[in-house]
C-alpha cells in the first residue's frame, strides 16, 4: 500500500467518491506502466 | 469527480484530448506472413501482402520514429520475426534510440538469438501463449506451437533475460488456468500479460466460443485485482472499471489518441483491433508520411474530441468503464455510442440478442490475409465423454 | 537510492531517461525500468531539466518560479520521479 509521503498514483477514470474533499490537488506527476494504455499489441 | 479551487493540472485522461505530439504506444505489423494461423487472429494473417513496405520504407518509418521521438513500438504480425530484414530493422531502431517489443510466437527464438538479445534494453519480447498446457493451447495456435512456445522461453531464460513478456489473450478454455500461467511465467523469469479477447480480424468468427463467460469474467477480474501490477493487461479490461475498483492503467479507450496501428501495407489505423476501413487514418506511404498521418487525419481528431456517452451516460458505472471497447462493439454490430457487448451489468447482452436476431451480419474485419487452408482445424468433439468431463476443451470446436 | 526526497541534496535526470516535451508538459521515459511519467505541467519539467545545473532541487525550484506555498506539490512531484528513479541524486562534488 503507498504510504503517504511518497505517492504512487494509478491513473482511473473517476469514480465517484462522496468521501473525498471538494478541493483535491492534482499531482504534477503521475505514472502508468508503459503497458498501461489500451489498444496495443 | 473532484473540483480543485485554483487552476492547476487536469487529470490526465484529459489531456489526451489535446491531443499528443507522438503516440505513447505504436503498434507496428510488419507482415501478414505468419508461419501459424491461430483461430483467433487479430490481423487474420497467414500470407504475406505483396504490398508490405520495403526495407527502405521502414527504415524511413523508424527515422520518423526517432525523430517524433517515439519512445518505443510494438513490433508484431503475423509473425515478424520471419521477415529476412526484421534483425537489421531491430538493429536500425534500437541505434536510433527508438525502443523495441516484439512480439512472436517464438518460431525464431535460438538460444543464440536469445544471448543477443538479453543484452539490450532497448529491446523487449512478448511471447504469445492462449494455454498454459499444451491441448489448451495448440487447440487454438495450432499443433507444435506451444512447444516452439516452451523453446522460445527455454532460450531467454537461459540467456538471462529477466522479464521477457509471456503475453496470454484470456479465453473460456484457458480462464481456469490463469495460476498456471502465472506459475509458468515465474519458472521462465518472465513477465506475465492477460489481455482481453476481442471479436477482431478472425476472431469475429470464434468470439462467441472462445469469450470468457460472464461468471469467468468476474472471475478474471478477481484475480487481476488480487495480482496488482504484478500482471499486465495492456489496459485491456478497462471495461471491468464497472465492477468497482479500476484495474491498473489509463482505464481508457487509447485508439487514436495515444495509440495507433501501422499495418504491413503503410495503412495507420486507430488500433489494432481495429483493422476496418472505419476506422482508417491514413497511410504511411502518403505526403508527410506518417507524423502527418498522426497529426492531422480526420479520424483521429474526431476521435480526440469529446466524446459522447449515448446510452450509457446515466449509467452509475460509466465513468468507470467510459462505455468499454470501440472495437469489440464494432465488430459485434452494437452502436459505438452505447455498452460494451461485454458489459458487466450486463446491458450489453440484451443488444447482442437482438443483433443477432436482426440477421443483419455485423462488419466484416477487412482485409484478410489468411492461409488458403484456413484456420487451425482441430476438432476437439461436441460432446464430452462424461457428463462431468473436466476438460476445458469440452465440447469445444475450433472452425 | 534514497527512500526520502530531500529538496536540499543535489539531483539529476538519470541517463537513461528520454524527455519528451507535450502541451502539457512532458512524458518521462526510463529505458532501464520501463517506467513512464507524466509531468503535467511545464514548470515542473523546467525543475526536471534544470536540476542538473543547481546545487539543490529546492534553488531549482526557485529558480523556475515556484512560490514557497506551492513548493510542496513540487517536491511531491520530484519525490515520485525519485522513487521510480527518473531523477537520481548527484554525487557530493555538486
Amino acid at each position: 500500500m503507498p504510504d503517504s509521503a511518497t505517492l504512487e498514483i494509478e491513473v482511473q477514470a473517476d469514480v465517484a467518491d462522496t468521501d473525498e474533499p471538494l478541493v483535491a490537488e492534482e499531482l504534477l506527476v503521475e505514472e502508468i506502466s508503459i503497458d498501461g494504455m489500451c489498444g496495443v499489441y | 469527480m473532484t473540483v480543485p479551487l485554483l487552476p492547476g493540472p487536469l487529470p490526465l485522461v484529459e489531456h489526451f484530448e489535446r491531443g499528443l505530439a507522438a503516440p505513447i504506444c505504436l503498434t507496428w505489423e510488419l507482415t501478414y506472413a505468419c508461419n501459424l494461423s491461430c483461430v483467433h487472429c487479430l490481423s487474420s494473417s497467414g500470407r504475406r501482402d505483396p504490398r508490405e513496405l520495403t526495407t527502405a520504407e521502414a527504415a524511413a518509418l523508424i527515422d520518423e520514429f526517432e525523430r517524433m521521438q517515439v519512445f518505443y513500438v510494438n513490433i508484431g504480425g503475423g509473425e515478424p520475426t520471419v521477415r529476412p530484414d526484421f534483425w537489421d530493422l531491430v538493429d536500425y531502431a534500437v541505434d536510433r534510440r527508438v525502443g523495441v517489443k516484439f512480439s512472436t510466437n517464438g518460431i525464431k527464438i535460438t538460444p543464440e538469438v536469445a544471448r543477443r538479445l538479453a543484452g539490450s534494453d532497448y529491446v523487449d519480447v512478448q511471447i504469445s501463449l492462449d494455454g498454459a498446457t499444451q491441448p489448451v493451447n495448440d487447440a487454438v495456435r495450432g499443433p507444435g506451437s506451444y512447444r516452439t512456445a516452451m523453446r522460445a522461453m527455454r532460450a531467454l531464460a537461459d540467456a538471462g533475460f529477466v522479464g521477457f513478456k509471456l503475453s496470454v489473450v484470456v479465453t473460456r478454455q484457458n480462464a481456469s488456468q490463469l495460476d498456471d500461467f502465472a506459475a509458468l511465467a515465474a519458472e521462465y523469469g518472465a513477465q506475465l500479460r492477460l489481455t482481453r479477447l476481442r471479436p477482431a480480424g478472425r476472431g469475429a468468427s470464434v468470439w462467441h466460443e472462445l469469450r470468457p463467460t460472464r461468471e469467468q469474467q468476474r472471475a478474471v477480474y478477481d484475480w487481476l485485482i488480487s495480482h496488482g501490477e504484478n500482471v499486465l493487461t495492456g489496459d485491456s479490461f478497462f471495461h471491468l472499471g464497472g465492477y468497482g475498483q479500476g484495474l491498473p492503467g489509463l482505464n481508457m479507450c487509447g485508439a487514436g489518441r495515444v495509440v495507433c496501428l501501422i499495418d504491413p501495407v503503410g495503412d495507420v489505423y486507430a488500433c489494432p483491433f481495429a483493422i476496418h476501413d472505419s476506422f482508417l487514418a491514413g497511410n504511411v506511404r502518403s505526403d508527410g508520411g506518417f507524423a502527418r498521418v498522426w497529426r492531422e487525419s480526420e479520424l483521429f481528431a474526431t476521435l480526440r474530441g469529446p466524446q459522447s456517452g449515448g446510452a450509457c451516460t446515466s449509467c452509475s458505472a460509466y465513468d468507470a468503464c467510459r462505455g468499454g471497447c470501440m472495437a469489440a462493439k464494432f465488430f459485434t454490430g452494437l452502436p459505438l455510442d452505447g455498452p460494451d457487448p461485454e458489459c458487466v451489468l450486463g446491458h450489453g447482452e440484451a443488444l447482442l440478442e437482438r443483433a443477432a436476431a436482426s440477421q443483419v451480419a455485423p462488419p466484416r474485419p477487412s482485409p484478410d490475409h489468411s492461409h488458403r487452408t484456413g484456420p487451425v482445424p482441430v476438432t476437439i468433439g461436441k460432446r464430452p465423454s462424461r457428463a462431468c468431463d473436466e476438460s476445458p476443451l469440452a465440447g469445444f470446436t475450433a472452425r | 537510492m534514497s527512500t526520502n526526497f530531500q529538496l536540499d541534496s543535489p539531483w539529476c535526470l538519470d541517463e537513461r531517461v528520454a524527455v519528451r516535451p507535450e502541451p502539457f508538459g512532458a512524458l518521462l521515459y526510463n529505458y532501464g525500468n520501463r517506467r513512464l511519467s507524466f509531468l503535467k505541467d511545464p514548470t515542473v519539467l523546467t525543475v526536471v531539466r534544470s536540476l542538473a545545473d543547481h546545487p539543490t532541487a529546492r534553488s531549482a525550484c526557485e529558480s523556475a518560479g515556484v512560490s514557497t506555498q506551492a513548493m510542496p506539490a513540487y517536491e511531491r512531484a520530484l519525490s515520485t520521479l525519485a522513487r521510480s528513479a527518473m531523477i537520481r541524486e548527484r554525487d557530493g562534488r555538486g
